[in-house]
């Protein structure tokens, strides 16, 4: 049947379609909808995993068990797991393993624009990367294959545009895999020195042998073009925006098959040509490969490394006309995201940011308490860096900055890596304060379940971890739960902690205020003869706050009566709402 | 070049938006249409500027519409139409919501909300249909019923039958929803 899918819900049914039958990722965008749906697949056993090398490992277990498995991840999730990916692709697998990588060009929503295409030649590892939803399903059940006839994992990459775009798709049946049988074999599985000396050679004959795979596989073809004299070598979301613009006019290399690239292919293409020209998005990866061939290319000269490629960009660095538009002639004002009226984050942030404390801040939607006017976060970098870095921070000033540096870190990115790092600050006898902001979920990526929430991936009720005595076990005698609604409870709190002569962690409690079991109080009313126009509620950014002729207003639908802007006025302006 | 036809549906995140692209995607699918439609996730849902593409024709490529290239932006508030005026074809159609909402630039000062942009589109040449949806989506019985008003609105300039969107919209919403919503889409059409 046919039907619109999303690229990532394609990629879990050709998981289901292949025989997969465990899943164990991190959320990641634009990954986390691979693991979601395939989750809604009973022959799949699916699971959130606290990061993405646990996520990897378990998915070798599998692997190496005898089933084939699948792990998913967003591009910066990939370096959590190269440690892993490195070594799994000396052993190989047992069943075929899949892993997923999504980049984001464009950096819609991450906090780097890396192309991962480089961790499948550094790892010597296959890579395919579908073009569109039909060939997300299709190259999910080819890369078992290739995972099982070559004894590799095998790497599935997406992007932002193969990944969150509806197209159609024709599903089938599901061919049920039977479990391959686990022998023990040392020397193949056990990568110490010896044994891994003699698995090297193996990789690299492996890549020889995929290369010529590459050359005669359907994954990669040729399409003839009406004038010969043009050849384009392109490869997923980019092929479509070359169709887009030259439609049949030129002949074009589609890439399915991104590493190994075979040279035998690459040559013959060009031969057929007088001109051949690569479209990639983000590094000059295949036009570098096809230089070191001995293959003249135009490509990086007509197309930047930064930022996604579109049809127009294509036509213009190819020199065909299109046709751009007009804007209207205002000035528009930019909408980014902000906090939801009635985060929990807010009332917390409120207070670092009154007293004007270095917050080391992670990944999350606690990042965005670095945007006006909160401006309450002094750096961002990746999962679990706030808590190692407050650490470094601290150390570095000699103690100068011990009482007035935070690290600010999410309950679900706690779990990912700041366990480690919080052992650091114990173990070395930091005197660093550590604030954990649990909402109970890990939100940004759309409210997936971890390790705190006491539910797994399918919703069905798990073991919770207990972070107070987690934090304590780790060595932190000084644990403490606020409720970030309560701005003075907050500041106290924060302020003696941060006096403490010894390391401390403040847990910052209060679900995420879009879960759907939160039940939100009436919308706080505003007195207006009592507004005296101080605009002290307009410090918390709050969506729902704005200011109308000069009297502070608050918009009904959207305030959640979280009461924080009614411990902010003075005047006693801002009233709790009665149903 | 081709016969593609390209639908923006544009607005602030949390509005909706999703549900519209879903009921036009199934609709044009039923119809026999190659079609594309491209969302965004993450970070910018979270209150920011959203943008889905819905693109259909013979053949559809890329899965993004590009400036100068779509023949419809719907939006669900005012000031997104504007920004996305640039990415309207020549003969192209915008239709929107009059409703306001203030950025975050604009709650805390720093930037201001431009008045009168119905009018400045079209003394600027632009086609616009603005309705006040969240008012007939209140009307219906839920402000959330915006994205329905919008698509009623929309089918006046498409030539599917009512069956046909109404088939695609009982496929698309919740049972308990479905007279409201269907509601919503008469009081857009009508408007």
């Amino acid at each position: 049947m046919k039907q619109l899918m999303l690229g990532n819900e394609a990629v879990a049914r050709g998981l289901y379609e292949a025989g997969c039958s465990f899943v164990s990722s991190y959320p990641g965008t634009p990954s986390t909808e691979i693991t979601e749906c395939a989750a809604k697949y009973n022959e799949i056993y699916a699971e959130w995993a606290p990061n993405e090398k646990v996520a990897m490992e378990a998915a070798f277990g599998a692997a190496f068990a005898g089933k084939r498995s699948f792990c998913g991840m967003k591009h910066v999730g990939l370096n959590v797991a190269a440690d892993p990916l490195f070594t799994i692709s000396y052993t190989g697998v047992n069943a075929g393993m899949v892993i997923g990588v999504a980049d984001d060009p464009g950096m819609h929503s991450s906090q780097n624009e890396q192309d991962s295409r480089h961790y499948a030649r550094a790892a010597k590892l296959p890579m395919l990367e579908p073009s569109n939803s039909a060939e997300a399903l299709e190259f999910a059940k080819k890369a078992y294959e290739i995972s099982e006839t070559f004894d590799a994992p095998v790497l599935l990459k997406m992007c932002t545009r193969v990944a969150h775009s509806q197209s159609i798709v024709e599903t089938s049946d599901r061919v049920e895999k039977e479990q391959v049988e686990y022998v023990k074999n040392p020397s193949k599985y056990i990568m110490m020195p010896g044994f891994a000396k003699k698995r090297h050679p193996v990789v690299e004959e492996r890549t020889k042998k995929l290369a010529d795979f590459a050359a005669g596989s359907d994954l990669n073809r040729i399409e003839k073009g009406k004038d010969i004299k043009l050849g384009i070598i392109t490869a997923g979301t980019c092929y479509q925006y070359v169709k887009e613009v030259c439609g049949d006019d030129v002949s074009i290399l589609k890439l399915g098959m991104v590493w190994p690239l075979s040279e035998k292919l690459i040559k013959e293409f060009a031969s057929s040509v007088e001109k051949v020209i690569v479209v990639e998005e983000l590094d000059g990866f295949i036009e570098g490969f096809c230089n070191a061939i001995g293959i003249e290319t135009e490509g990086k000269n007509l197309f930047s490394d930064i930022d996604e490629l579109s049809q127009n960009k294509v036509a213009k660095g190819l020199g065909i006309e299109y046709n751009g538009g007009e804007a209207v002639d205002a000035i528009i004002p930019n909408r980014p995201p902000v906090m939801c009226a009635g985060c929990p984050h807010r009332g917390l942030y409120y207070v670092l940011s009154k007293l004007k404390l270095n917050v080391i801040g992670d990944i999350g939607c606690y990042t965005l308490g670095a945007v006006a006017p909160l401006n309450a976060v002094d750096s961002v970098i990746c999962m679990g860096a706030s808590i190692s870095g407050v650490h470094g921070f601290n150390k570095a000033h000699d103690g100068k900055t011990d009482g007035k540096t935070v690290a600010v870190i999410g309950d679900s990115t706690f779990m990912h890596s700041g366990m480690t790092g919080l052992v650091n600050i114990s173990y070395n006898n930091s005197n660093s304060t550590v604030i954990i902001l649990d909402n109970s979920i890990t939100g940004m990526t759309g409210h997936q379940h971890n390790p705190t929430t006491g539910y797994n991936l399918k919703g069905d009720p798990a073991a919770k971890v207990d972070l107070e005595a987690l934090c304590k076990a780790i060595g932190i005698n000084s644990v403490r739960v606020v409720d970030p609604y309560d701005i003075a409870m907050c500041e106290n709190v924060i302020k003696e902690e941060l006096a403490k002569n010894e390391p401390s962690v403040i847990i910052s409690r209060r679900p995420c205020a879009l879960l759907k079991y939160v039940k939100h109080s009436s919308p706080i009313k505003v007195d207006a003869d009592k507004c005296k126009s101080c605009k002290m509620c307009m410090k918390i950014g709050c969506p729902a706050i704005s200011i109308v002729n000069g009297k502070a207003v608050i918009d009904a639908t959207l305030c959640t009566g979280c009461g924080v802007c009614t411990q902010l006025c003075k005047f006693g302006a801002m009233q709790e709402g009665t149903k | 070049m081709n016969n593609t036809k390209n639908v923006m549906i544009v607005g602030v995140g949390g509005q909706g938006s999703l549900l519209a692209s879903k009921l036009l995607g199934r609709l044009l699918l039923t119809k026999g249409y190659d079609v594309k439609v491209s969302e965004v996730h993450g970070m910018s849902q979270r209150g920011g500027s959203v943008v889905t593409y819905v693109r259909f024709g013979d053949q559809v490529y890329s899965p993004v519409i590009d400036e100068g290239e779509a023949d419809f932006i719907v939006s669900f508030e005012l000031l997104e139409a504007a920004r996305w005026t640039k990415f309207l074809k020549k003969d192209g159609k915008i239709i929107t919501n009059t409703q306001q909402m203030n950025p975050m630039p604009v709650v805390t000062g720093a930037a201001e909300y431009p008045s009168d942009l119905v009018n400045k589109m079209k003394a600027n040449g632009f086609d616009v249909d603005a309705i006040n949806a969240l008012e007939l989506a209140e009307k219906a019985g839920s402000s959330k019923a915006v994205n329905l008003v919008l698509m009623g609105r929309l089918s006046k300039y498409f030539d599917f039958t009512e069956e046909e969107w109404m088939n695609a919209i009982e496929a698309s919403v919740p049972p308990k929803f479905l007279e409201m919503n269907k509601k919503a889409f008469e009081y857009g059409a009508n408007a």
